[in-house]
């Protein structure tokens, strides 16, 4: 039963569900928007077995004295610093000067753009070592990501101003993402519709249950 | 420096390089010509072919990571939205988001106001903020947009704001503007909402994922599209204002000039090593 | 069914009629439901009040039809009329009209929905199924509402057992279905289909055999999405294959996860490549670990991991967004061979460059069919590519008809 039940409603809900998204009657349309809410209620209740999880985590951490168990300390202070100053500021954290919106303006914010600006540095390292034109492939890879970076900025037009129009780096680039850019993404994303497709079909009629554990 | 210097560069030199080329325009700008393109112009001319005082959904999706592509075009927009006296119902589905968002809302809501256009939040514009779920969130508010957020962002019933008294499902809506940093967003707003309920779209996205969003803005499911830094930047030529996407345009301009550098002197550097190895 | 048109009529010979033959209380709802303001339904909008003085009142809309909404769950009806005389362009007689609904034709009515001028369709979605409803519609402006003309009705919502649009999207799916079963039930017999060899895949041996060789961890990343992702599914069925060959060579691995419920599965997934690898004693609990949801915070964490643990080889199989260069450029500045499978296309460019090998797209669902080489999973790899092939042939041969003009196929294809 261990395995055989998880199986068959995997099944059931999976069809059901698949079910509901071509007949409309209610007796198909109601329980698949059930199941929908519940899904909105589960999701929300992961992120408190999610802290639930991280706190234990690292609380054993620090006591069990591991490997940089102070910052496995820091981030559990900031945790529960971070709920109790929500819970305190309750549904108006948003308002100007909450300790909320200090938290999110002067720590989490700055935090999350330093992070993403990191991109704009790798990009060039990355750009300098690992571009590489060993095939013609690679070369027209080359070009194009040469063409697109250009003619997105006004360097690219500045550079190609004295051209006709159509043959400006910001129309060449607006030609490559409108028509070879577009077609391989199209059939990339097509590709993928079907590989999801079949690895739902796999998991719904319980031909992959190796999520379930224990032996096949 | 020779290419047996370049070979052997440590990385953070270009790190450096890359910091400086941004730092300075920043400083001291440019002022670097900038054209506009199709796609943006469309995401312009299909806004400004809304009726007047249209309701009209905003769902910003994004964090502080997305915020330096992401704010600007969401100001311009809400200029345009508001200049346009359209009422607005703004909805966030990310959780790093609100607080970020409804900051970019006010900030445009007092320009108004201090130029003698008082907005009243309730009646000209509605804050729904986060909810958990995703998709999952898209197509409850299919359903009712009040079932899917019994209260907005500050607490207040929805069904007791004089705006929302007008507002259903997406039916109500004549327009939906989706700035979006990743997922959920522009394209599960796509799948769900401008397939399932035919409610015409308009996107806002990161440079990185505007790619991906071309072949819906060819087959129409989309009604514009603005790209990045870049996209808000070319937005913010259209309305002639001259925020911190133009202002950011020159940075990026270098930025992306020495990555093209970069390419082309790594590739000396293998094509050096190469004859080195052949001889 | 259809309205007459013409102006209103007088309500005063009704109410005579009903007063003298003693229905008082008919009377009184007559006179209620020629009052100016029907009551709201619950949410919805005052109809304006009248001016004191001013404009005239608009000429009412008249034609007043209604439709069922076909291929929904009953609960709607289309409504449409003709718009009033005096709403023309540049008049600002008409500001807008008032549509209302009754559950007879003499009320009580309830304002569905006010509309702006110009405004000749609405779809009142807020009925009950199999229910008869009546509608009337008014014109209202500076100059006042003018009552509705008359009534249209009974509209009733009537529920489909089948989205007719969607057709062709069933038809797709069911020889989708039917191909990889029978491509299935063909393998399972023993004519295993040939699949060509994957570069990104036969990697992964490699790089889990080269982790063995320097004694340092196998470091596998099943994207940062959450379960509801089939990439993160896709990443985490990999991943018992991967925990199989690690547990076959003795290779430490770790599993840093973004989310719980994904972290739960993937400890199952690792105890069961353990366990099907013959060495059940060998599994270590703690080497599945929970981060973080938030995107960055995972990625700082992986971060230190690579730079302090040293894994000899990363592999970033699942659903990855901004992160994923600085994962790919952190990885490789330790000297680890990674190899990495992405359907999340505007991310594959950062993999392409920075990994040694990449999966992309539909190869990563691919992945698990090869790694563990069962015969239905290969099969089902084949029924996916006949599709793959039928749907080039349907691209091919409705661009040639839409070219000669004929627009059935692309019109079957339509879904909404």
């Amino acid at each position: 039963m261990k395995r055989e039940l998880p199986l068959f409603l995997t099944a059931v809900i999976g069809l059901f569900m698949l079910l509901s998204f071509f007949v409309p009657h209610h007796l198909a349309s109601v329980p698949a928007n059930y199941l929908q809410q519940c899904a909105v209620i589960v999701v929300a209740f992961g992120y408190v077995l999610g802290g639930a999880n991280a706190l234990r985590v690292n609380l054993e951490g620090v006591a069990k004295r591991q490997l940089d168990w102070p910052y496995k300390l820091v981030l559990v202070v900031a945790l529960v610093a971070t709920v109790v100053v929500g819970l305190v500021d309750g549904r108006r954290w948003q308002d100007a000067g909450t300790t909320s919106m200090f938290l999110y303006n002067q720590l989490y914010s700055p935090m999350q753009a330093t992070m993403f600006a990191l991109l704009a540095f790798f990009i060039a390292s990355a750009a300098f070592r690992a571009f590489r034109v060993r095939t013609v492939e690679a070369g027209l890879l080359a070009a194009a990501a040469l063409i697109v970076m250009l003619g997105r900025v006004p360097v690219g037009d500045a550079i190609t101003g004295w051209l006709p129009e159509p043959v400006r780096m910001s129309a060449l680039q607006e030609w490559i993402m409108n028509v070879p850019q577009n077609a391989a993404k199209r059939a990339i994303l097509m590709g993928a519709a079907m590989g999801v497709m079949a690895t739902g079909l796999r998991v719904i009629l319980g031909i992959e249950r190796s999520y379930l554990g224990g032996t096949d | 420096m020779s290419l047996t210097a370049l070979e052997r560069l440590d990385r953070r030199w270009i790190f450096l390089a890359v910091g400086l080329l941004v730092l300075g325009p920043l400083l001291r700008p440019l002022g670097l010509p900038l054209g506009t393109s199709a796609p943006v112009r469309q995401f312009h001319d299909t806004i400004a072919g809304i009726p007047d005082g249209s309701l009209v959904l905003v769902s910003c999706d994004f964090d502080p990571g997305g915020k330096p592509e992401l704010v600007p075009m969401t100001k311009t927009a809400l200029r345009q939205l508001w200049e346009k006296r359209c009422r607005l119902v703004i909805t966030c589905l990310w959780v790093g988001g609100p607080g970020l968002v409804g900051e970019t809302l006010e900030s445009v809501a007092d320009e108004f106001r201090a130029k003698g256009r008082p907005l009243e939040y309730g009646k000209d514009y509605v804050y729904l903020g986060f909810k958990a779920g995703y998709e999952a969130v898209m197509v409850l508010m299919g359903k009712g947009i009040a079932g899917a957020y019994p209260q907005d962002q500050r607490g207040n019933l929805v069904s007791t704001l004089p705006l929302m008294r007008n507002v259903r499902d997406y039916s109500s809506f004549v327009l939906l503007v989706s700035i979006s940093a990743g997922y959920p967003g522009t394209k599960e707003w796509v799948q769900q909402v401008n397939l399932r309920f035919g409610l015409p779209m308009v996107s806002g996205c990161t440079a990185v994922s505007a790619p991906e969003y071309y072949p819906y803005l060819q087959s129409g499911q989309l009604s514009g599209l603005l790209g990045g830094m870049a996209g808000a930047a070319e937005y913010e030529k259209i309305r002639g204002e001259k925020g911190t996407a133009t202002q950011g345009m020159d940075a990026q301009s270098l930025a992306h000039a020495f990555i093209a550098l970069c390419i082309v002197a790594g590739n000396l550097v293998q094509w050096r090593k190469r004859r080195a190895a052949q001889s | 069914m259809t309205t007459d048109g013409g102006r209103p009529r007088s309500r005063v010979p009704t109410l005579l009629v009903l007063l003298t033959r003693g229905r008082a209380l008919a009377a009184v709802a007559v006179l209620a439901a020629s009052a100016a303001f029907a009551a709201p339904a619950a949410g919805a909008p005052a109809p304006p009040s009248p001016p004191a003085a001013g404009p005239a009142a608009p000429a009412p809309p008249a034609g007043l039809t209604y439709e069922d909404v076909p291929d929904d769950d009953g609960r709607a009806v289309r409504l449409r009329w003709r718009r009033s005389p005096d709403d023309t362009a540049g008049s600002a007689l008409v500001e807008g009209y008032v549509l209302e609904r009754g559950t007879s034709p003499v009320g009580p009515w309830t304002i569905v929905d006010t509309v702006a001028a110009g405004t000749l369709e609405r779809v009142d979605q807020d009925i009950r199924r199999a229910t008869p409803y009546f509608y009337r519609i008014a014109a209202y402006g500076p100059g006042g509402l003018t009552p509705a003309l008359a009534n249209a009705g009974p509209a009733i919502g009537r529920e489909s057992w089948f989205r007719a649009p969607l057709a062709s999207v069933l038809a797709f799916l069911a020889v989708f279905f039917l191909l990889v079963l029978f491509f299935m039930s063909m393998a399972q017999s023993g004519r295993k289909p040939f699949v060509r060899r994957l570069p990104g895949i036969d990697a992964i041996e490699e790089a889990i055999g080269r982790a063995t060789e320097m004694g340092r961890p196998v470091l596998y990343v099943p994207g940062i999405q959450d379960i509801d992702d089939v990439q993160t599914v896709a990443g985490l069925i990999i991943l018992e294959s991967v925990a199989r060959l690690t547990a076959r060579y003795e290779t430490p691995i770790r599993v840093p996860v973004a989310y719980p419920i994904p972290f739960t599965i993937a400890q199952e997934m690792v105890k069961s490549g353990y366990l099907n690898a013959g060495r059940p004693e060998a599994y270590d609990p703690d080497c599945v670990t929970f981060v973080s949801p938030e995107q960055f915070a995972y990625v700082a964490k992986l971060g230190g991991i690579m730079l302090r643990d040293r894994p000899a080889a990363h592999i970033f199989m699942g659903s990855f967004y901004a992160e994923s260069l600085l994962l790919a450029e952190t990885g490789f500045s330790t000297g680890a061979i990674q190899v990495a499978g992405t359907a999340n296309v505007h991310q594959l460019p950062f993999f392409v460059v920075a990994c040694d090998y990449t999966l992309i797209g539909e190869e990563l669902y691919a992945a698990s069919a090869y790694l563990s080489g069962e015969a239905r999973l290969v099969g089902g790899l084949k029924g996916a590519d006949m599709l793959k092939l039928l749907v080039i042939g349907v691209i091919v041969v409705g661009c040639a008809l839409e070219s000669f003009g004929i627009h059935g196929l692309s019109r079957w294809m339509e879904t909404n």
